[in-house]
């Protein structure tokens, strides 16, 4: 899993609430032996229109924010089914930090183990960045997790909570794999050192 | 002195690699078997973390559960775009990472519970993993093996330990001597009929007593192959000099020295006596009868003798289960096991595709003709059928009128071309009856192979001694 320390880049703004995993990823997408390439697919349903053509007005197609790296999003995103399929295709097409008054518990959790920040704000918060997404090419935040501050173009720094355990976790790129990497490599090089002279058959 | 221990916690202690304060152990892993439905996006997380599999030598892939077994199957049109996919990335995932491979092409390739232990690579005293719930086979030579879920095999993959909690300890004893026509299939269908599916839930089970050591290694790979089926973590048993004669000289197994040395270890593997078992459940091997399942559990188990049950003598929740399956299955309380028609007849799968298990059918199938619609035999691997060949079984099949097909998983889950049409009626030698899988609203009877093979003669399930 990729760290997550410190992005500046561009906001998009997404108001409308209740973004399902089925709008972020809809189901045909999922016969796949990858995590990988679904970013193509992300929103598609909202991107693109029946013939396969960009949708203009959809946020993501507009030449402002098709680098986007962060959404700014009405509530309770991400709901619907537990697919794991909508944070590898948010993450697939670049968007590293969503931002939202809430999000639906399994997709939050899906998030921190895929290197994406999820970041909680109140209302007015939500709906400051939510302006500052909307000035285009200019919308760029800065997250910075060690301190856990949103920067805005103008200089105005937003604080945010996240569960220290899920912070170290995001800094030091740490999923199960990288957990137990952590904890248990040097216990895991001398078992293995052990075993092979004990059991060198093995 | 050391508290008296089971051989799942000689295992245990053996491999643990680390103990969290939690009591959380990573469990070292000593052969990681992979094939080509599980394995993709665990694959996929290595290449998008940068992670090499970090044992390499420990692990071995053969694709198996979507491989067409008929004539020509090297050519990739005639899979399914799904499994072709699967298969395909398979070989890419194999030789990017370096792990052994034995590909479609390969005489080697075949059910990879079945490959694993035919080449050596499974011995006594290992943990052995797969992403595949029938990993508990490997049991039967002493090894501690359980099935793990994609995440897992990405997890074994990057760092060669899995994330546990240890299960407690039931022993299933089988004592006294099994009766004429009685087989390994019948004990631990008979085991899974007394406990229940879920009987086994948390526990790792050790079986032991008289018919279970009378047993040859293939009739023990049957039995632990089922351990899952009762809802156990694994199944095991203790090695003994059969296992050891099974193992030598296999492509994989120690030679010279290390072979005393590991044999020395191997001799130490059996339960003390008086280890603390936290469920014991013991079954006299002369009450075994051969059994078939009638509904859609594989503890839906009884003796071929008795009739289909009503779903009112069953209690509680298992009252609506057992309609449900009758329904499902067409079939009518109290009319006799014997009288049900058969239309298909599948033998192989990993519970029962090796070469003892094709002896048994052929024996019963002998000069006669077969009494169904299709009857299939589906070796394990690519030497099963290769041997069977060489024995002449595969003629005696042909003969018959049974299609001798190539190695893989086939009907067992019918995930390639081999499926039962809606209510079409099988007498199958795999291990899992449930809904659909065998091909959507099929019809499945788990049995032996000898059973199996009596009911291809008659066209209904039958008895196999009155055949002996
Ligand atoms: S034969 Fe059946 S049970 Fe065995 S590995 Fe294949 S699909 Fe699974």
């Amino acid at each position: 899993m990729e760290k997550f320390t410190n992005l500046t880049g561009i906001a998009a703004p997404m108001p409308l609430v209740n973004i399902d995993t089925d709008m972020i990823i809809p189901k045909q997408f999922l016969k796949t032996i990858k995590r990988t390439g679904l970013g193509a697919n992300l929103f598609d349903e909202m991107r693109f229109d029946r013939e396969g053509s960009e949708i203009e007005d959809f946020v993501l197609n507009q030449p402002a924010y098709r680098k986007a790296e962060i959404l700014v999003a009405g509530d309770n995103f991400g709901c619907g089914s537990s697919r794991e399929h909508a944070p590898w295709a948010l993450l697939d097409f670049g968007i590293r930090c969503v931002i939202s008054t809430s999000f639906a518990d399994i997709f939050y959790n899906n998030c921190f183990k895929n290197g994406i920040l999820p970041i909680v704000l109140p209302k007015e918060d939500v709906d400051k960045l939510m302006d500052d997404a909307s000035r285009g090419a200019n919308a760029t935040l800065t997250v910075d997790l060690e301190s856990q501050t949103i920067k805005g173009p103008d200089g105005g720094e937003i604080a945010f909570d996240v569960d220290p355990f899920r912070k170290h976790c995001l800094l030091n790129g740490l999923d199960d794999i990288g957990l137990t990497i952590e904890a248990a490599a040097s216990a895991i090089d001398a078992f293995e050192a052990k075993a092979s002279s004990e059991r060198p058959w093995v | 002195m050391t508290n008296p221990r089971t051989l799942y916690d000689k295992i245990w202690d053996d491999h643990v690699a680390h103990e969290a304060d939690d009591g959380t152990c990573r469990l070292y892993i000593d052969r990681h078997l992979v094939h080509e439905v599980t394995s993709p996006q665990a694959f996929e997380g290595l290449r998008m973390a940068g992670r090499a599999v970090r044992a390499p030598d420990k692990t071995i892939a053969v694709p198996d559960h979507n491989v067409p077994t008929t004539a020509g199957r090297n050519n990739p049109d005639q899979m399914p775009e799904d499994s072709r996919i699967q298969v395909a990335a398979l070989d890419k995932n194999a030789k990017d990472f370096g792990i052994h491979y034995y590909p479609v092409s390969d005489i080697r390739q075949g059910i990879v519970h079945i490959v694993g232990p035919e080449q050596g690579w499974t011995l006594p005293g290992m943990t052995v993993v797969c992403g595949d719930s029938h990993t508990a086979t490997h049991g039967a030579f002493g090894a501690l093996a359980h099935g793990i879920g994609t995440s897992e095999v990405e997890h074994v993959l990057a760092t060669q330990t899995l994330i546990q909690k240890k299960s407690k300890n039931m022993k299933v004893e089988i004592t006294g001597k099994l009766r004429p026509g009685v087989t390994a299939k019948d004990i631990t269908l008979s085991v899974i009929g007394k406990t229940g599916t879920a009987g086994g839930t948390g526990y790792v089970i050790e079986y032991c007593g008289e018919a279970i050591r009378d047993l040859s290694m293939e009739g023990r790979m049957t039995v632990c192959n089922m351990a899952i089926e009762g809802g156990a973590r694994a199944g095991l048993i203790a090695p003994d000099e059969k296992t050891f004669d099974y193992v030598k000289g296999r492509p994989h197994a120690p030679k010279g020295a290390q072979w005393e040395a590991a044999l020395a270890y191997w001799k130490t593997l059996f339960s003390d006596d008086d280890a603390h078992w936290d469920m014991v459940v013991t079954i006299k091997g002369e009450d075994i009868a051969p059994v078939v399942t009638w509904g859609t559990s594989p503890e839906d188990v009884l003796p071929i003798t008795g009739v289909v049950p009503s779903a009112d003598s069953f209690k509680g929740g298992k009252v609506g289960a057992a309609q449900r399956s009758l329904d499902y299955m067409g079939l009518t309380p109290g009319q006799k096991l014997s009288d049900i028609e058969i239309d298909t007849v599948f033998i192989g799968s990993c519970t029962n595709g090796r070469i003892e298990d094709l002896r048994a059918a052929a024996e019963v199938v002998k000069g006669k003709k077969i009494a169904v619609k299709r009857a299939m035999v589906v070796p394990g691997s690519g030497l099963v059928r290769a041997q069977a060949e060489e024995e002449g079984l595969a003629d005696i099949f042909k003969e018959a009128g049974f299609e001798w097909r190539l190695a893989g998983c086939s009907m067992c889950l019918a995930m390639n071309p081999d499926q039962l049409a809606p209510e079409e009626r099988c007498a199958s030698t795999s291990n899992r009856n449930f809904e659909g899988r065998q091909g959507f609203k099929g019809r499945t009877h788990l049995m032996s192979p000898g059973m199996a093979a009596a009911a291809a003669i008659t066209g209904k399930l039958t008895d196999v001694r009155d055949l002996m």
